[in-house]
């Protein structure tokens, strides 16, 4: 099975961070199903309302033409070469926490937002939308269902946002997925502390961005490091879809640290663990005041023919002080990122 | 278009019209207590039994008294048909419209539902009823207007005007059917100038009252009264004018051969029909044969162009 163009992941959003010693890491590969790049392209249109002065002042790279970008790139995963591929969007619907993006996304590209209850496929592998006219031909669909629930003929049958063969129209290379199934693998912790060793074997080069150190408890040495340190690190699960919690060593009572040395020992597949860093901060309203928040920055990288990174982000920031510490913004507010344009300086 | 966006369009539509039309079916028979004499039964009962919900009621209340009738009508839960619940499922269908409906219009349903619901026991009281009824048709009505002044006129248009149209063809016929029952009639020897008054009452609740005595004449008379609301063609209410609705919009839709052909033989059927000859009981038979056919037009429309159908 190979996808278009042999490339497994068409949206791929990382989450950056730089600590005290001005350094940048990878603090998250997000593959499965990237989000919030709404956000992004709603933040920019807020501050250019709010002050067009600043924006006739420097040369702010634009990011208006994500939209287009997107749709550019999910037209060349077509597997028919038509003039103009059907694409569209496929939601699990208006109770996603995401759909505002799923909606907001599909009207940009000007394609239709479908459910799994919208698409068929028929015995030729061909996947088709059910439109008043009777069946349209698809070729590119903007997967934002987990590939889990995506097709009842081969993953959960119970699932009520899947499509009946969508996998065997894939396969068949019918229909082109983005992102195809199985990227979520890469979403996994410990796939992660693998990365730069997988862009050395495979590229023999050495990342630009580091990843944070990361120790890998299913190794006794690593593990046992963990357990004497673990008041001075960060215990994550490997896989954060399974909803288990974090440890923030340097905060936790006695009983939290002992509770983790057991569920490593138990289960040491199951963890990873990080040094504590201490990210950088951005001068934020909070209340009637300004003060010091935390923040993460979350990129948009575009795989296609070509790939593109968008020359902006979402800038995440924690509101709450004590909300920042294992590395990632969990709750918070977010900010438009502007990369300025310097000329020749 | 997609099929399920089809499909929530025409439903929205229809919610939204029956909601509307309840409260016109529930003015006949409050407009007739200020006018009948006192001790003259009204037939609230007809009310649910017209709704097609006299089973549901029958389970749900010991009595019929105006009251429980109301209640039923307007704002019990239990029963799908009620205003409220009209209401809600219209919310409910909209909410998944969001970028096909303008977002005024989606305001107006959501608040048109929330107002609805916060100032319902207003339309349990005879003296609160009239302005709360009122506010129904003409937040509805808004509704109607913002939509034909605003939305995008592609074959979503024509899904929500064959939604609103035939469930309107079908209320009329309900608003005309409840004084098909009429206890009246028989007694007519008496009561010859309420007679009138029923008919009187159908034609206000239908807004034809006015529009009736400018086209027509200044008497109300049965006859003319059934032929004005079954067949006249420049009545908007009328059970023609919205037959004639439906065909412009199935025209302009694909694969619209099968569901043309049954709506162009009802509206043969009604014109040529003489519903002014119809005795009541031929009468309710009529309207029952006219229910059934919108009922046909609507399977043939399902059956083509929504998911539910395919």
């Amino acid at each position: 099975m190979t996808p278009p163009g042999n490339i497994w992941t068409n949206i791929y959003g990382p989450n950056l961070v730089r600590d005290n010693n001005g350094i940048l890491y990878i603090e998250e590969d997000n593959l499965r199903i990237p989000s919030d790049v709404s956000y992004m392209l709603e933040n920019r249109l807020v501050m250019q309302r709010v002050f067009p002065d600043l924006f006739s002042n420097y040369t702010i790279l634009p990011i208006e033409n994500y939209s287009s970008q997107l749709y550019d790139m999910l037209i060349s995963l077509s597997p028919r070469e038509i003039d103009k591929p059907e694409i569209v969007v496929l939601t699990p619907g208006i109770n996603h926490t995401t759909y505002f993006e799923h909606s907001y996304l599909a009207q940009q590209m000007g394609v239709e937002l479908v459910k799994g209850r919208d698409l068929y496929v028929d015995e030729d592998d061909i996947a088709y939308m059910r439109t008043i006219e009777g069946l349209t031909r698809i070729d590119v669909i903007y997967r934002c269902v987990d590939e889990s629930a995506a097709d009842t003929e081969v993953f959960d049958p119970d699932s009520t946002l899947g499509v009946v063969g969508l996998m065997r129209s894939w396969r068949a290379g019918k229909v082109a997925l983005a992102n195809p199934p199985g990227t979520g693998v890469a979403d996994n912790k410990l796939v992660y502390s693998y990365v730069p060793e997988i862009i050395k074997y495979y590229l023999d080069e050495d990342p630009l961005i580091n990843n944070i150190e990361t120790y890998r408890c299913f190794n006794k040495s690593e593990r046992d490091y963990v357990i004497a340190n673990i008041e001075k690190l960060v215990v994550k699960p490997v896989d954060d879809s399974s909803g288990s919690e974090v440890l923030i060593g340097p905060q936790a009572s006695r009983a939290q640290c002992s509770k983790f040395k057991r569920l490593i020992k138990h289960a040491p597949n199951n963890y990873i663990a990080q040094p504590m860093l201490n990210l950088s901060t951005i001068p934020t309203l909070v209340g009637n005041r300004v003060e010091p928040r935390q923040l993460d920055l979350r990129l948009f990288i575009l795989s296609g023919r070509k790939i593109q990174v968008t020359s902006g982000g979402l800038t995440r920031v924690a509101l709450n002080k004590e909300s920042i510490v294992d590395n990632a913004i969990q709750k918070g507010i977010s900010k438009d990122t502007w990369i300025v344009d310097m000329g020749d300086i | 278009m997609l099929a399920r966006i089809a499909e929530n369009i025409y439903w929205m539509a229809r919610y939204i019209e029956r909601a509307e039309n309840t409260a016109r079916l529930i003015n006949v028979t409050t407009n007739l207590v200020l006018d009948l004499p006192r001790r003259t039964n009204v037939g609230w009962e007809y009310l649910v039994e017209r709704q097609g919900t006299e089973e549901l009621y029958d389970s749900l209340y010991e009595y019929i008294d105006e009251k429980s009738i109301l209640k039923f009508l307007i704002s019990d839960n239990k029963n799908p048909k009620s205003i409220l619940n009209s209401l809600q499922s219209a919310t409910e269908h909209a909410s998944s419209l969001r970028d096909i409906i303008p977002r005024e219009a989606w305001e107006q349903i959501n608040n048109l539902y929330s107002t609805a619901k916060l100032n319902v026991q207003s339309g349990f009281t005879r003296k609160n009823r009239h302005l709360y009824l009122h506010s129904i048709i003409l937040g509805a009505q808004t509704i109607t207007g913002q939509l034909a002044g605003t939305m995008y006129q592609d074959a979503g248009y024509d899904m929500l005007r064959m939604g609103r149209n035939l469930e309107r063809a079908d209320m009329t016929t309900r608003i005309i059917d409840v004084r098909s029952a009429d206890l009246l009639e028989d007694e007519h020897e008496d009561l010859t100038p309420f007679d009138n008054l029923q008919w009187v009452s159908v034609l206000k609740s239908l807004t034809g009252y006015q529009m009736y005595r400018r086209i027509v004449q200044v008497h109300v008379q049965r006859r003319e009264v059934l032929k004005f609301l079954f067949q006249e063609r420049k009545f908007p209410r009328s059970f023609y004018h919205s037959m004639c609705e439906v065909e412009s919009c199935l025209l302009s839709l694909p694969k619209n051969q099968d569901c043309i052909d049954i709506v162009n033989k009802l509206q043969r059927f009604v014109i040529k029909k003489s519903p002014e000859k119809l005795l009541q009981d031929e009468l309710h038979i009529y309207i029952y044969k006219l229910q059934f056919n919108l009922n046909k037009i609507h399977t043939c429309i399902a059956r083509t162009y929504f998911i539910s159908g395919t």
